[in-house]
C-alpha cells in the first residue's frame, strides 16, 4: 500500500492566531502553504480570548513600547528573555495596525482610534500609574481576530486541511524534519504531507488539568510531537491559573472586567486585593491575584455555602458599561453562573489557563535545541509559535493581553522567516521509511483489540492527578507523590484499549491519541515543577517561599528520554536598551 | 433522565436509528454535558464539540426539533425525553456529525474579508464609534450553522442560495465604513438565488444562539441594492 502524499513549501499545524498569521504571510508571498487543523479553523481556541491584545498605541493614556517591555519583564518575574520581550513589545504596534487594516472590528474611541483598556500588571513610566494598553473588540477580541485572519487566508488562497489530526513529525535520512503524518478524521485514512519547513502552532495544553478555561481540543499535541522528536520543553512548571474562572466550572471571566473597574470581594464584602497589592489592587499580576483568592478561601473568608470561591463585583459599573464593553461576559455569567453581573456579583475561583512554557524557540520562531556546554543550535526546518512555543516572553508569569500579542507577533515572524528559509532551501527532502513507520505505529497501536482500560477512565485519572499534584499548591511531598502516580499511569498506558475501531469520524480514536499527548506534556509539567526549588511567578512552593535568583534564574528544559532535566541561562540582555535587573516584585 | 440520540455509523450500520441512554443529571447541566455523558457510556458515539462556552460554534445539533448550540442549552429548558438529531438538511457523516462543506463554501463565496483599494495608513484606519456600532450584531457570528440549516430556502437550494450565515457576513462587510468594495459586493449578489431566495421566514432569527438577526441584515442588503439601482 502506498501512502497518499501531498507536497507544500510550508506545513503549518494548527489554525489559531499563530498558525493563521504565519499562513497569511506565506500565502501572500505566493508560497504553497498547507494548514492542518483538527477542527475547522474558526473553532481554534484563539476564538475564546476575550480581553484584548497589548500594544503601546497610547490612544487613551501616554504609553511606550519600553514601558510595555518593563511591565512584561517584571510580570515574568525576570525569567523572560529580554531580547525577545523587547522585540515583541516593539513589534506589537505595527502588528496591531496590520490586523486593523485586515478588518478586525476593534471597539473605537470618540476620535476614531482603537479602544484600549487597562489590564493587570500595566504601568506608565516603569512602574508608575496604571496604563491602558489592551486593544479590544468589546470582550470578544480573540473571536474578532481569529475570524479576520481566517477570512484573509481565504483571500490569500491558503490550502486548508480541516479536521485532519497531526500524528507525528517525519524526518529524512539525515534526521531533518520534512513534514508530518496526518490523519483525515472524516475517513480515518492517513496522509503524508511533505514540506520544506514545518511550523507547530498547536496551542496550549490546559486539558491536562481537570478544571480549566481551555477547550476540549487543548491537549498539547504540538508540544508532545516535539518531545517525541527529541526536542525538550522549556519552563513547563510555569502554568498560569487565571484568577477569575466561573466557580466550579472554569469558564473564563476576562481580566477586562477588572480593567473596566470591577473588583473582587470576600464573604465580608471586603475588597481584599487592597491588602495584597496596595497600589495595583485588582489589577496586580495574575499570579498575585490567584494566590490572594486561594489564600482568602483557605483562611475561611470564601463565599457561598462551602466558602470555596470569592465574588467579582461589576454591578457598580452600570448597565451601559457592562453591555457595551463586556457583553460576552454578561451572557456567559447568565448562562453558566445564573447571575446577571449588572445586578449581582459573579462567583469566581482560579482556573487552569495558560502554559508559559513550551517548545523553545529563538525570536524568529526557529526551534532551538541545547547543543552541549550551554550552547544552542537551530533545528533545521522546524518552527514553533504561539502557546505551544516558548520564545520566552512570558517567563514565569504571563501578563493579560500578552498572549494574543505573542501568537500574532511570533506567528507573523515565523511566517516571514520561513519565506527566507524556503528560498534558501528550495528542494523537498524525502521522508525516511523508518521515520514514517514510527509515526504510523502511533496510529496502528490503537488497532489492538481486546479488554483493557478505557480511554475515558485513564484520562479522568490523569487529569485528577495533575490537578491534585501539580496545581496551585506545590510542596515537595505533594509533587513527589504526583510524579510517582503519573509514572504508574504512564506505565499502564499500553493497557489502554479502544472498543471502537471504526474508521469514519471516530472521535474515540482522536481522544486516545490526544491522551498520549497529554500524558507526555503532563509529565513535563510535573517533573519540571518538582525540580524547581523556589517560588517564582506562577510556580509557588510553600516549602521554598522565596525567589532564588542565585540558583534559579535559569530556564528549565525537560526531555522525555528518562524524564531528564537540563537548564539554560536567561537572556537578560535586550536588543538595544539597558537590561532590567531582577528586583523585588511588588504591585 | 432518558435521552434519545440519532446513531449512524456508515462502517457498521445499514441505516440510522435512535438509541436511548439513561443519564444522571445535575444542577446547571447543559445538553453538551449530557452528550459527554453518553460518550462516556458509549465511546462509539461521535459529535463535535470544543470550547464548551458558546464561542467556537462546534456543537450545533437539533434537539426536540430545534437547532441549538449544545453547550449553552440547559437541559432544564428541554422537554423530556430529549431527542437529539444532527442538523437538518446536511449529509450525515456519522451520528451527530454532518458534512458542513456546502455551508462553508457559501460563506467563502461572499468574499467575507475587508477589501481596501487605498494604500494603508501608518496607523489605524479611523472609524467613529457610531460607524463601529453598525458591526454589532454582525461580527459575532460563530459559524455554528444553526441558522442556515434551519432555513427552508437553504434546504432546497444549498448550492445556489448563500443562506443566512453567509449573507449576514456579506452585510457585515457592506456595513463596515472601512470596506471599499460595495459595488462589487452588490453586483455579486444579483440574480434570483444568492440573496433573493430569502423569503423572510425568519427561522434563522428564531434559532441563532448568539441572538443575531440575519433576516434584518438581508433586508438591509436589499434596501442598499434598491438605493443603488435608483
Amino acid at each position: 500500500m502506498s501512502l497518499p502524499t501531498r507536497h507544500f513549501d510550508a506545513l503549518i499545524i494548527g489554525a489559531g492566531g499563530a498558525g493563521l498569521n504565519a499562513a497569511l504571510q506565506l500565502a501572500s508571498a505566493d508560497l504553497r502553504v498547507a494548514v492542518v487543523s483538527k477542527v475547522f479553523p474558526t473553532r481554534s481556541h484563539t476564538v475564546a480570548a476575550q480581553g484584548g491584545v497589548n500594544a503601546a498605541l497610547a490612544n487613551v493614556l501616554p504609553d511606550s513600547w519600553h514601558w510595555h517591555m518593563f511591565d512584561t519583564v517584571k510580570g515574568s518575574d525576570y525569567l523572560g528573555d529580554q531580547d525577545a520581550i523587547e522585540f515583541m513589545c516593539r513589534e506589537a504596534i505595527p502588528t496591531v495596525y496590520e490586523l486593523e487594516h485586515a478588518g478586525v472590528p476593534f471597539s473605537r474611541l470618540d476620535d476614531g482610534k482603537i479602544y484600549q483598556r487597562a489590564f493587570g500588571g500595566q504601568s506608565q513610566n516603569f512602574g508608575g500609574d496604571q496604563a491602558a494598553r489592551t486593544c479590544a473588540a468589546a470582550d470578544r477580541t480573540g473571536h474578532a481576530i481569529l475570524h479576520t485572519l481566517y477570512q484573509q487566508n481565504i483571500r490569500a488562497r491558503t490550502h486548508f486541511f480541516d479536521e485532519f489530526f497531526a500524528l507525528d513529525l517525519v524526518r529524512d535520512a539525515e534526521g531533518v524534519v520534512c513534514g508530518a503524518l496526518v490523519l483525515e478524521i472524516e475517513t480515518g485514512e492517513p496522509l503524508l504531507i511533505e514540506s520544506k519547513a514545518t511550523l507547530l502552532a498547536t496551542g496550549g495544553c490546559g486539558q491536562v488539568f481537570r478544571t480549566t478555561s481551555n477547550a476540549h481540543i487543548n491537549t498539547g499535541d504540538g508540544m508532545a510531537m516535539a518531545l517525541r522528536a527529541g526536542v525538550p520543553l522549556m519552563d513547563m512548571e510555569f502554568f498560569q491559573f487565571h484568577p477569575t474562572g466561573i466557580a466550579g466550572k472554569g469558564m473564563l471571566i476576562t481580566e477586562g472586567t477588572r480593567g473596566e473597574g470591577g473588583y473582587l470581594i470576600n464573604k465580608n464584602g471586603e475588597r481584599f486585593m487592597e491588602r495584597y497589592a496596595p497600589r495595583a489592587k485588582d489589577l496586580a499580576s495574575r499570579d498575585v491575584v490567584s494566590r490572594a483568592i486561594v489564600t482568602e478561601v483557605k483562611e475561611g473568608r470564601g463565599c457561598g455555602e462551602h466558602g470555596d470561591h470569592v465574588m467579582l463585583k461589576l454591578d457598580h459599573l452600570g448597565e451601559s458599561v457592562v453591555s457595551k464593553r463586556l457583553p460576552g461576559i454578561r451572557e456567559s455569567s447568565k448562562i453558566f453562573a445564573g447571575v446577571d453581573p449588572v445586578v449581582e456579583p459573579i462567583p469566581v475561583f482560579p482556573t487552569a489557563h495558560y502554559a508559559m512554557g513550551g517548545i523553545p524557540t529563538d525570536r524568529f520562531g526557529r526551534v532551538a535545541m541545547p547543543a552541549g556546554q550551554g550552547s544552542e543550535e537551530v533545528v533545521v526546518g522546524l518552527y514553533a509559535a504561539g502557546e505551544c512555543a516558548c520564545a520566552s516572553v512570558h517567563g514565569a508569569n504571563r501578563l493579560g493581553g500578552n498572549s494574543l500579542l505573542d501568537i500574532l507577533v511570533f506567528g507573523r515572524l515565523a511566517g516571514k522567516d520561513i519565506i527566507d528559509f524556503v528560498r534558501e532551501n528550495p528542494y523537498q527532502r524525502g521522508t525516511d521509511s523508518a521515520s514514517l513507520d514510527q509515526a504510523m505505529a502511533r496510529l496502528t497501536r490503537w488497532d489492538q483489540q481486546g479488554e483493557g482500560i478505557p480511554v475515558a477512565q485513564m484520562r479522568a485519572d490523569f487529569r485528577k492527578c495533575m490537578e491534585d499534584h501539580a496545581g496551585v499548591f506545590r510542596t515537595e511531598e505533594v509533587m513527589q507523590e504526583g510524579f510517582e502516580r503519573l509514572c504508574e499511569l504512564r506505565e499502564r498506558m499500553p493497557e489502554v484499549r479502544l472498543a471502537d475501531h471504526s474508521k469514519v469520524f471516530n472521535t474515540a480514536r482522536i481522544e486516545a491519541l490526544e491522551l498520549e499527548n497529554m500524558m507526555d506534556v503532563g509529565l513535563s509539567i510535573a517533573v519540571s515543577a518538582l525540580h524547581r526549588q523556589e517560588s517564582r511567578g506562577a510556580h509557588s512552593r510553600p516549602d521554598y517561599p522565596d525567589r532564588d535568583d542565585q540558583a534559579w534564574l535559569k530556564h528549565s528544559l525537560y526531555s522525555k528520554d528518562g524524564d531528564r532535566m537540563d537548564y539554560k541561562p536567561v537572556r537578560t540582555k535586550p536588543l538595544t536598551v539597558e537590561s532590567f535587573p531582577p528586583k523585588e516584585r511588588v504591585y | 433522565m432518558r435521552i434519545s440520540v440519532y446513531r449512524y455509523n456508515p462502517d457498521t450500520d445499514k441505516k440510522p436509528r435512535m438509541q436511548d441512554y439513561e443519564v444522571k443529571t445535575f444542577q446547571g447541566m447543559m445538553l453538551r454535558d449530557v452528550l459527554l455523558e453518553v460518550k462516556k457510556q458509549d465511546e462509539s458515539f461521535s459529535f463535535r464539540h470544543s470550547c464548551g462556552e458558546g464561542v467556537c460554534g462546534s456543537d450545533a445539533v437539533n434537539a426536540n426539533g430545534r437547532n441549538v448550540l449544545a453547550c449553552v442549552t440547559p437541559i432544564s429548558e428541554l422537554k423530556s425525553p430529549i431527542l437529539v438529531r444532527p442538523l437538518p438538511g446536511r449529509p450525515v457523516i456519522r451520528d451527530l456529525v454532518v458534512d458542513m462543506s456546502q455551508f462553508y463554501e457559501q460563506y467563502r463565496a461572499v468574499k467575507p474579508y475587508l477589501v481596501r483599494h487605498d494604500p494603508a495608513p501608518e496607523q489605524e484606519i479611523l472609524q467613529s464609534p457610531e460607524e463601529r456600532d453598525k458591526l454589532d450584531g454582525l461580527y459575532e457570528c460563530i459559524l455554528c450553522g444553526c441558522c442556515s440549516t434551519a432555513c427552508p430556502s437553504f434546504w432546497w437550494n444549498p448550492e445556489k442560495f448563500h443562506g443566512p450565515a453567509a449573507l449576514l457576513q456579506a452585510w457585515r462587510f457592506l456595513a463596515d465604513s472601512r470596506d471599499q468594495a460595495t459595488e462589487e459586493r452588490l453586483d455579486a449578489l444579483e440574480g434570483p438565488y444568492k440573496l433573493f431566495r430569502c423569503h423572510s421566514i425568519m427561522n434563522c432569527v428564531e434559532v441563532c444562539p448568539k441572538g443575531l438577526n440575519p433576516t434584518r441584515a438581508i433586508g438591509h442588503i436589499k434596501e442598499l441594492m434598491l438605493d443603488k439601482g435608483l
